[in-house]
């Protein structure tokens, strides 16, 4: 069958998708887009987490056929969408630790660096699409707030310490531009 | 898409505005929480992971596995899957073109099962098919006749009259002084006089402890992708932690000379030991060699279960006594580790255990015993704290029960016979650097605790995630109990018992638009931890250069050893660090030979290569680096060791058989509901002494992640086997559980930099030892708070409720 979906603001067709594939599979193997990751494909770890529509959904729970027609988000638009949000935040990266590396980012995907968060790194795109729509809905989230808010995606290196640090990093430079 | 998706370098520069000029040591050098080079990919998404890679026309591979735990093959019939539309090749073990067997230390692992299976899920055929939907459904269709076999699933049916012999007619190094053909190597460690030790206590405890079978659990599957080449040979791209000792068990079996088959690592998604033994990387070469075009196979995590050994399960005996002044006097224990169906690495994780277990404790008079079993169940090997884990679990429960029996305070009995700088092991070598026991554990203790009743908001209302029990909202409160406690491990750093545990680095610098850039080659696989980073700052620190350039690790450049034993900073640093001295030395005298007449510091002072110049140690600048370069580059390829280990007597254990030591300890505050055997671990404190902080941020990075694993072992995670079929019962995220953001606690971190002066720069491995120390910690807060005995790891909530 064919899909036809947005994906991070631009139209996409998959051709010769059999029926049981899963956008994941879709966006990773037919769409050129493998920074959503394929880590458990059972919906237990969240590193597919993507956006669908605004709400935030394992990718590889979804029936590729499911994504007719609507908006995907994923890792490799999380900068994107960040300038829409907030076309005067200015050029990405003057508020990193280190300007040169993180250019072009967005404001949680420079902190996931900034912080430490990133390890292996295999579990950070679904976190931060995660913890993009946490700061998206809760500007100043409490420690328990972002705990719940990511305890859908399984992280087996940092221990969360600076993944949690990462989002409070990301929130308090929010805070310091209003 | 078109283009090929394979790994590349990484450049690291510095931010913008530092500029070409600066004095003394390099920025971004040794010391610094300069950030990962890998970073900004990582957090785009395009970092290329094995699971990512992407070729024109590739295929994809899959695994038929064994259903059966031990079991005869009677016939394979591929009929059917190769008559799938779609199916370019099935293979099976009578389509093996040359060796059939391979293994880390001993080659007992068939590429494909050999009219046996001797595990569930053991590899039994091979698809290619241009979907990977495809690939399944063929897979299923290849019909197998097995006549099931009995099953051996611990000590009492391996070495039962009559046994089956699951390995018969080993010739093996450990088959000739083995006490039984089902047991893969068995270490004794003896010293002092037992008995006479056990004349002299006041008081003895015995107990016996168990330790279930963990799993790494990285979350990048197996993965990779085998390209056939023109001349015959493979290019392989996959995720691993040591691409050289892959490529000498994969080049026998595809039948090539080991120059034939190219291997470069691609991005990998954690390991923690799991990705030392071969998984995927000659299946996918065997099949790209058949159908002449690309495969890729990637593992989805049912399979992953399956597709790597785990973290030998472990029952441990062990009796210590001490005199009333509270003194050990002896230790006597035996350990007998699980290793499953084939060896992997079980031999050196069994000399782990022994030679560790004691602990970190002054005791005069040992007798242990370490072996290590042939089952039918999973086979295990290498994780995170190898041998080590299981130990230092039963040592600190018996620590706790002594200090019971003596009435003293835990930490304080430790600190009493906690070792020191100068200590010997059981194994006779002395601790010849910095080993501060008794600080880290006053270190631990002395941070304050978190409030009592910290569920409790301002409102005094309960917050149920702060609870046991969570977000299921099982309590606000009632039945909760409170119980701190503490442990301290040891752990060896790099590969021991003789080992040639060497490195290799090459490291080339030249100009580049007018500014010195370095280039750093090695072999070691960056599987998360951090060692590029830590690459490029020990170029900044010894070349005094800005940029570096990381070439991607590949088998063009000599070995790295393994990315395991908490070795890699240590030792390919190491190797990078004598490199870049050799590079100076080379780039000195070409300076001599340019500039020498000009200025007689050339030839009598201390030359420093500093902020991109030639310096005296004095400051005093000589030369520009890009003058003294010109056009020459300087490219050097050297090996590095640390100074070499022995192995252990087969009789007597000792030997100086470790590099280095590594401690850290640990206190644990849990809140456990007593009604529903719920635990809460409320806060995980760590103190770890790593010699020097190379990189701090890395360092606490991986302090943090060793103790959530430790954490795990504690309470969650096991790898069930049903113990009369042997078949895993649990091969999923949603059975097999590993702590989420909600299980982790706060993990406040205190790091002590004591030097081992004879490891670079006074660095001591980091990653494993807080492992170790928060798996004990944990169940001895759990046994304060619930006054249980607890003597098995997972803690599961039936053995808190009784019930």
């Amino acid at each position: 069958m064919r899909v036809n979906c947005t994906v991070n603001g631009r139209p996409r067709e998959a051709d010769d998708v059999w029926e049981g594939e899963s956008l994941l599979y879709v966006l990773r193997e037919r769409l050129g887009l493998p920074g959503s990751k394929n880590a458990c494909e059972q919906g237990e770890c969240g590193s597919c987490t993507v956006r669908l529509d605004g709400e935030l959904v394992c990718a590889c729970l979804v029936a590729a056929g499911q994504a007719e027609g609507r908006e995907v988000v994923t890792v490799e638009g999380l900068a994107e969408l960040a300038a829409q949000r907030a076309p005067d935040a200015g050029a990405a990266g003057d508020q990193g630790r280190d300007g040169a590396q993180t250019a072009g980012l967005s404001p949680v995907q420079r902190a996931f660096v900034d912080a430490g968060a990133v390890q292996c790194g295999f579990c950070t795109p679904g976190l931060l699409v995660a913890a993009d729509d946490l700061l998206a809905r809760v500007p100043d989230p409490s420690d328990a707030d972002i705990r719940e808010a990511l305890s859908g995606n399984l992280c087996r290196c940092t221990g969360y310490e600076k993944i949690l640090d990462a989002v409070r990093l990301a929130a308090a430079r929010a805070g310091e531009t209003v | 898409m078109g283009t090929p998706r394979v790994p590349t370098g990484l450049p690291t520069d510095l931010p913008a505005g530092t500029g070409p000029a600066w004095a003394g040591p390099a920025p971004g050098g040794v010391g610094e929480s300069t950030l990962r080079p890998d970073g900004t990919l990582k957090v785009t998404g395009e970092f290329a992971y094995a699971s990512d890679l992407w070729h024109e026309d590739m295929l994809w591979g899959h695994t038929l596995r064994s259903p059966h735990a031990h079991a005869r093959i009677r016939s394979v019939d591929v009929s059917g899957a190769l008559a799938t539309p779609g199916v370019r090749a099935v293979l099976t073990h009578a389509d093996l073109p040359a060796a059939t067997r391979y293994g880390l230390e001993i080659e007992d692992t068939p590429v494909l099962a050999d009219g046996v299976v001797r595990y569930h899920g053991e590899p039994v055929a091979l698809v290619a098919a241009d979907h990977p939907e495809t690939a399944r459904r063929a897979a299923a269709k290849i019909e197998v006749a097995y006549e099931p076999l009995p099953v051996v699933t611990g000590e009492a049916s391996a070495l039962a009259p009559g046994a089956p012999v699951l390995h018969p007619g080993r010739t093996d190094a450990h088959a000739r002084h083995v006490p039984h053909p089902n047991v893969v190597h068995r270490q004794p460690v003896r010293r002092g006089d037992v008995a006479a030790a056990r004349a002299r206590a006041d008081v003895i405890v015995t107990g016996d402890y168990e330790v279930g079978m963990q799993d790494q659990a990285f979350l990048g599957p197996e993965s990779g992708l085998a390209v056939p080449a023109e001349d015959g040979g493979v290019d392989l791209y996959v995720a691993t932690q040591w691409l050289h000792a892959d490529l000498r068990q994969i080049a026998p079996v595809l039948g090539l000379p080991e120059d034939k088959v190219r291997m470069t690592l691609s991005g990998v998604g954690g390991a923690f030991g799991g990705r030392e033994d071969l998984s995927m990387q000659a299946h996918a070469c065997l099949l790209a060699l058949r159908t002449g075009r690309p495969v890729k196979m990637v593992y989805n995590r049912f399979e992953s279960f399956f597709g790597h050994v785990h973290r030998h399960p472990a029952r441990l005996h062990y009796e210590h006594g001490a005199t009333e002044d509270g003194r050990l006097t002896h230790v006597a224990c035996r350990i007998v580790l699980d290793g499953g169906a084939y060896a992997s690495s079980s031999p050196a994780v069994v000399g782990n255990a022994a030679s560790l277990s004691a602990g970190p404790y002054v005791v005069d008079a040992v007798d242990a015993e370490a072996l290590a079993l042939y089952t039918n169940n999973p086979p295990c090997g290498a994780m995170r704290g190898f041998g080590a884990v299981q130990a230092c679990f039963a040592y600190e429960a018996q620590m706790d029960r002594l200090a019971a029996a003596l009435g003293l305070d835990p930490v304080e009995f430790r600190q009493r016979n906690a070792m020191s700088e100068g200590a010997v092991m059981p194994t006779g070598q002395v601790v010849d650097s910095p080993a501060p026991v008794a600080e880290l554990l006053r270190r631990v203790k002395a941070m304050p605790l978190p409030p009592e009743r910290q569920w409790e908001s301002a409102g005094g209302a309960a917050d149920v995630r702060a609870l046991p029990g969570g977000l299921s909202n099982t309590t606000h409160g009632e039945g909760v109990v409170r119980g701190v406690g503490y442990a301290v491990g040891i752990k060896n750093v790099g590969f021991s018992e003789g080992f040639d545990d060497y490195s290799t680095a090459r490291v080339r610098l030249e100009v580049v638009g007018g500014r010195p850039v370095a280039t750093v080659h090695t072999a070691m696989a960056e599987v998360g931890q951090g060692g590029v980073t830590v690459h490029a700052q020990i170029a900044r620190t010894e070349l005094g250069v800005e940029q570096v350039t990381l070439r991607p690790a590949d088998t063009r450049v000599g070995s790295a050893g393994s990315t395991s034993a908490s070795r890699q900073t240590y030792v390919t640093g190491g190797a990078v660090r004598h490199a870049c001295e050799a590079v100076r030395e080379r780039v000195l005298e070409l300076g001599r030979a340019r500039f020498g007449t000009y200025h007689p510091a050339w030839a009598t002072a201390e030359l420093l290569l500093e902020g991109g110049k030639v310096t005296t140690d004095g400051g005093e600048v000589l030369a520009d680096l890009a003058e003294v370069l010109g056009s020459d580059a300087v490219d050097l390829e050297l090996v590095w060791r640390h100074r070499p280990t022995e192995p252990f007597d087969l009789v007597t254990g000792q030997g100086d058989g470790h590099v280095q030591y590594s401690f850290a300890a640990h206190r644990a505050v849990v809140e456990v509901d007593t009604e529903l055997g719920l635990v809460k671990v409320v806060e995980l404190a760590c103190a770890q002494d790593v010699g020097k902080a190379l990189n701090p941020l890395s360092v606490a990075g991986q302090i943090h992640g060793g103790t959530t694993q430790g954490l795990g072992l504690a309470v969650m995670e096991e790898i069930v086997v049903d113990p009369v079929t042997a078949k895993v019962r649990n091969p999923s995220f949603t059975d097999y559980l590993i702590p989420t953001i909600l299980d982790t606690p706060t993990l406040p971190v205190d790091i002590l930099e004591l030097a081992d002066t004879h490891a670079p720069y006074g660095l001591r491995g980091v990653g494993e030892a807080p492992t170790l120390s928060s798996t004990p910690a944990v169940v001895a807060a759990i046994r304060a708070a619930t006054g249980l005995p607890l003597a098995r790891v997972p803690v599961r909530p039936e053995h808190l409720t009784g019930t």
